[in-house]
This record gives structure tokens, C-alpha cells and sequence, in this order.
């Protein structure tokens, strides 16, 4: 293919990702910001006023970036999760696979895809927290950067999953027992400065707690761990879960037989 | 005249080269089981080719591979005299597909279906709607083109599929089993629009079938692969000469009881009021209903008894050890029942 018909082949698999959380957005969008809104009022308003203030911030403030990435982390993995595996379970992924498009244009397809949803995900909860709170962003550009990266790690993350994945309970295993415990427990709610010293060597080995904690810092300003570390781990990640995927993929691994 | 897509990839086609060339094509799966053993295949540009077998006898193992859909075990595949282990998605370019199972995403509509196919083959919108549009009302989904694909009728749902695997022009069409579960009158307009693309846009086409009658109709010829293995590639003129008998039907005028005797030809009584007649290649009929009309019996009308390649298909793919098979197994049964 050439280099106008590689853009065209990979524009049309991100409309048609868009196209379908879009055509089901009450069960892709809507969820997302009412679950958000109730941690809002719940953790933010009614607890958040008795716990007071964290690394000089108002609690409710604090949380919001935790949040959003929260959401960019579930929903970014969950899009392609699902998508990817229902393609496979209906069989339209063989609509791709007899086709002239190369394996990186159908990855890329599925990743931007899932991205584009946990950001807009992630935009409607920023959205909501305006209702709650009032912030300004310190470092702009880190704090994009910072999202986007996040966003596409998990959805390469979700596509090998979903490579992975024979029935659909495959692709609820990982972000019920593996993503939930480690974003909850990668500094969405606290500072780990609350921890002894034990747990919070064991909380640096969460990759999580460096995504949530370099956005906060492009938000806020304030972060438990060295920013610049954060953003290499991130880069490192999406090149490592690129090259495996598309390892895969290549391989057939899970959809040729 | 806006070049159609794919004209360029036309260009570099070797006139010589058949449609589809495979050699030596083996597949082993996982589990050990073989399912292809060496198969030897061509398909010449511009054919209509049969590949018949019973179930499980390699067939869609055989596309899948050429579709990308399956990994070979060895051998190669050429299609358009591009090896696809060298050059896949050119080759791919060549080929459309309309594979047994139904394989869109239900909930997509029709059009999003076919005009998503062509932007994966790298084709602009502006024009593949066109394209797409003409394939809409050539294949009767034109009022369906805004609802989703779930609602479309098992017969609109193959056409789906023959239309999204044209959209891109293929030179190359492959039709694992399109008319299954399709009724008569939608399957006879469906040959004729195959017949047609075959005919005026030179489209080879490759059709794997369970109705025998539809090889028969459509295609020049025809492979049968049984257990992995080709037995049989020829034309479909030269196979249907093999058979050496054929047999009718017979409509009487009026009920008859027993069955009347004839010199030199096999007669079954199938009711009271039809007989089946076995003739041997050249016999006259004559002879036949010289010898009824003697015997005071009128024949009304007369049809060819049974699809003549059906025939033939029964015997290449049936099992040879199955007579013996079945009597020992019958006599070890018998034996263990005795003591």
C-alpha cells in the first residue's frame, strides 16, 4: 500500500472505533461520568471536608486528577478489550485480516480507537469536576502528554488482552483483579507520603501510581515521585507493549489458526 | 473517466500467470490432525471453478490458507503469480471474499460495512461510495443500505458479503458455499448475477458448494479434494462424460401395479404412478418406451432422475473400506452378543 492508502486504511479503522462507542455511548460515555460524579460527592464533598488537606491542597482538588486518569486508564483498556474480542467473536476481524492493510495500521486503528474514548472519557470527568472544584493547569504540555501516553499504553494493554481472551469472561479478569486494585491503590485517593515505609516501597512498584502522580503534577503541581522517571516508564511501556502486540499479531496468535 | 482503483495493480498481472496456483500445500493443525496433504491446484484467470468435498475434507482449510485466514504448513501459494509468502498484501489486493459463516459486525449498518471494507483496502471515499451504490442495487440492498446488518435476511446477509467482497474490484472472487440456506428463486438470481461479473468483467471465480447442481450450472471446472488430497481436477464436461449411466423419471397416465418388465434397461417402481429408468450411454430410448407402450403403459413426461455430479461425488469421496469396515464391526458385535 502506498502512503495515501496506508492514512486511508487506518483513518477508516479509527472512524469505525469512534463509530462504535459513539453508537453505544450510554453504555461507553454515560456510566463512566455518573460513577465519577458519585466518587465526586461522596470522596470529594462529604469525606473529602473532613479529611482537609493534602500535600497543602483541598482534598477534593487532590483526587481530580486521580480521577480522570481513572477513567482514561478503565476506558481506554476496556474499548479495545471489547472491541477487539468482539470482532473476534463475530468474525468481522477476518474483514481485516484478508485485507492488504499491514498488522501495525489494524493495531493503530484499535489503539487510537480506545484512546480516543478514555480521553473523551476523561475529558467529560474533567468536565464534571468543574461543578466541584476549580483548578488550572501548571504545566500543560506535561499534563497532555501524560494522558495521551496513558491512554494508549492501555489500549495496546486491552488489544493483547483481547488477542489473548477465548471467551468473553477473558476480557473482565484483568481490569476487575489486576487494573482496579492498582489504580486504587496508585495513589487516586492518597499521597503515599500516608504510608509507612514499608507499603510504600511496595506501592513504587505500581505503574500506575507514576501515571497518576506525573498528571497530578501537570495539574497541580505536586507529585510523589520524580516526574521525568514517570514519563520515561511510560514511553518504555508503550514500546515494549507495541512491539508485543504486534508480535502477536503478526504470529496470528489467537486468530489465525 | 476516473481510472478505477486497482487498475494499476492490474497492470503488472502476468496474462500467463493462472488466477491461483498452489503446490504442495500441507496443513497440520495443533492437535496433530492433517488436514491437507500435498495439495496441487490452478485455477486459470478468467475460470469458474468448482472445488467440491465433503465435510471436513479441506476445502475451506485450502481458501482460508489463500485468504490469510489460516497459516500453512508448507507448500506454496501463488495468486496472479504472486507468491503471497513474498508479497501478501499484493496479492490480497486481487481477492475478494465471501467466506460460509457470516462474518460482519451485526450491528454495523449495511453501507458502514461496505464502504469500511474499501477504505481498509486503501480506497477514497469518493470512490468507493459510487461503487458501493452501484452494488447496493445490483444486489437488491439498496432500501436496506441505513439499517443495521442483524436485520437483513439470511439471503441479504450473503449478498452483503458478495457485495462487500467486490467493492474493491477483485479479480479474484472466492465463494465458500454463498447460497447456503438461501431459497431457490434468490440462489438462481444470485448465479445469474455470478454468471454475469464472471462473464462481462472477467472475474475468475473460485465456488465451493454443497449443491451439486449449482457446480454443475456455474462452473467449467472443477477439483474434488477428499481426506486433504485433490482426487480428482478436470473440466466438469470431461468429469460428467465419466458417468457411463444415466437415470429418469417417468410420469405415467395412468397407476400401474406391478412393475413391467424391460430388456436391456433397469426399471424401478417409485410409485404407483412413476418408474425410474436406468440407461446405459448409448442406448435409445426408443427401445424403452417401445417396449412400455407394448405393455400398454403411457408415459406422460420424463426428467432427469438425479444431479448427474452428485452422482460422481458419491463415489470419489466415499469411504472404499467402508462395506468391510461396516461387516467386521457387524460380525464383532455379533460375536460379543453370542458369547
Amino acid at each position: 500500500m502506498n502512503h495515501r492508502q496506508l492514512l486511508i486504511s487506518l483513518w477508516t479503522m479509527v472512524v469505525k472505533e469512534i463509530r462504535r462507542f459513539m453508537r453505544i455511548w450510554p453504555q461507553t460515555l454515560v456510566p463512566p461520568s455518573i460513577t465519577m460524579t458519585m466518587y465526586f460527592i461522596i470522596f470529594g464533598n462529604l469525606i473529602g471536608s473532613r479529611v482537609g488537606e493534602m500535600h497543602g491542597i483541598s482534598y477534593m482538588s487532590y483526587i481530580v486528577p486521580g480521577l480522570i486518569m481513572m477513567s482514561v486508564i478503565t476506558n481506554s483498556y476496556s474499548n479495545v478489550a471489547s472491541s477487539f474480542f468482539s470482532n473476534k467473536f463475530q468474525r468481522s476481524v477476518e474483514e481485516m485480516m484478508v485485507s492488504p492493510m499491514p498488522n501495525w495500521v489494524i493495531l493503530g486503528g484499535f489503539v487510537i480507537g480506545g484512546a480516543a474514548r478514555g480521553l473523551g472519557v476523561g475529558l467529560i470527568v474533567t468536565l464534571v469536576s468543574f461543578f466541584f472544584t476549580d483548578f488550572s493547569l501548571h504545566h500543560p504540555l506535561l499534563t497532555l502528554s501524560v494522558v495521551i501516553m496513558t491512554a494508549l499504553l492501555f489500549s495496546i494493554a486491552g488489544f493483547i488482552n483481547a488477542l489473548l481472551a477465548k471467551k468473553f469472561d477473558d476480557i473482565s479478569i484483568i481490569p476487575i483483579f489486576v487494573l482496579t486494585p492498582l489504580t486504587y491503590l496508585g495513589g487516586v485517593f492518597y499521597s503515599i507520603d500516608l504510608l509507612p515505609d514499608f507499603w510504600q516501597s511496595i506501592a513504587m512498584a505500581n505503574p500506575i501510581l507514576y501515571m497518576v502522580n506525573a498528571f497530578r503534577y501537570g495539574i497541580l503541581g505536586i507529585s510523589d515521585i520524580p516526574v521525568a522517571g514517570a514519563l520515561v516508564a511510560i514511553a518504555a511501556f508503550i514500546v515494549v507493549f507495541w512491539s508485543l502486540a504486534l508480535w502477536m499479531l503478526n504470529r496470528g496468535k489467537g486468530i489465525r489458526s | 473517466m476516473t481510472p478505477h482503483f486497482n487498475q494499476s495493480i492490474h497492470k503488472d498481472t502476468l496474462m500467463a500467470e493462472p488466477a491461483l496456483s498452489i503446490r504442495g500445500l500441507t496443513k497440520v493443525y495443533g492437535n496433530g490432525f492433517e488436514a491437507l496433504k500435498g495439495v496441487d491446484l490452478d485455477v486459470e484467470q478468467g475460470d469458474f471453478f468448482a472445488l467440491l468435498g465433503p465435510n471436513g475434507a479441506g476445502k475451506s482449510t485450502t481458501l482460508g490458507i489463500v485468504c490469510s485466514l489460516v497459516q500453512k504448513t508448507a507448500g506454496q501459494v501463488k495468486i496472479f503469480g504472486i507468491d503471497i509468502d513474498k508479497d501478501f498484501a499484493k496479492a490480497k489486493y486481487h481477492l475478494g471474499v465471501v467466506p460460509q459463516e457470516f462474518n460482519f459486525s451485526q450491528f454495523e449498518k449495511v453501507e458502514d460495512i461496505i464502504l469500511t471494507q474499501a477504505g481498509y483496502y486503501g480506497m477514497s471515499m469518493k470512490e468507493a461510495k459510487p461503487r458501493s451504490d452501484r452494488l447496493l442495487k445490483d444486489l437488491g440492498l439498496w432500501d436496506k443500505r441505513g439499517g443495521a446488518a442483524r436485520m437483513l435476511s439470511g439471503g441479504m446477509k450473503r449478498r452483503l458479503m458478495i457485495a462487500r467482497a467486490l467493492i474493491h474490484r477483485p479479480k479474484l472472487l472466492i465463494l465458500d458455499e454463498p447460497t447456503a440456506g438461501v431459497d431457490i428463486e434468490l440462489r438462481r438470481s444470485m448465479w445469474e448475477y455470478m454468471r454475469r461479473i464472471n462473464r462481462e468483467e472477467g472475474t475468475s471465480i473460485i465456488l465451493t458448494t454443497h449443491y451439486l447442481e449449482e457446480a454443475e450450472s456455474l462452473c467449467r471446472n472443477i477439483a474434488i479434494i477428499n481426506r486433504g488430497e485433490i482426487v480428482k481436477n478436470t473440466s466438469m464436461r470431461e468429469l460428467l462424460t465419466e458417468l457411463d449411466t444415466e437415470a429418469f423419471l417417468l410420469d405415467l397416465e395412468a397407476p400401474i401395479e406391478t412393475l413391467p418388465a424391460l430388456d436391456g434397461f433397469e426399471l424401478e417402481r417409485v410409485d404407483a404412478q412413476q418408474l425410474a429408468l436406468s440407461v446405459r450411454k448409448g442406448t435409445s430410448l426408443n427401445d424403452a418406451f417401445e417396449q412400455l407402450s407394448a405393455q400398454g403403459i403411457k408415459v406422460l413426461s420424463m426428467r432427469n432422475r438425479s444431479n448427474r455430479l452428485e452422482e460422481l461425488f458419491v463415489n470419489m469421496t466415499s469411504e472404499p473400506d467402508t462395506a468391510s469396515d461396516i461387516d467386521s464391526a457387524t460380525s464383532t458385535s455379533a460375536k460379543e452378543t453370542a458369547s
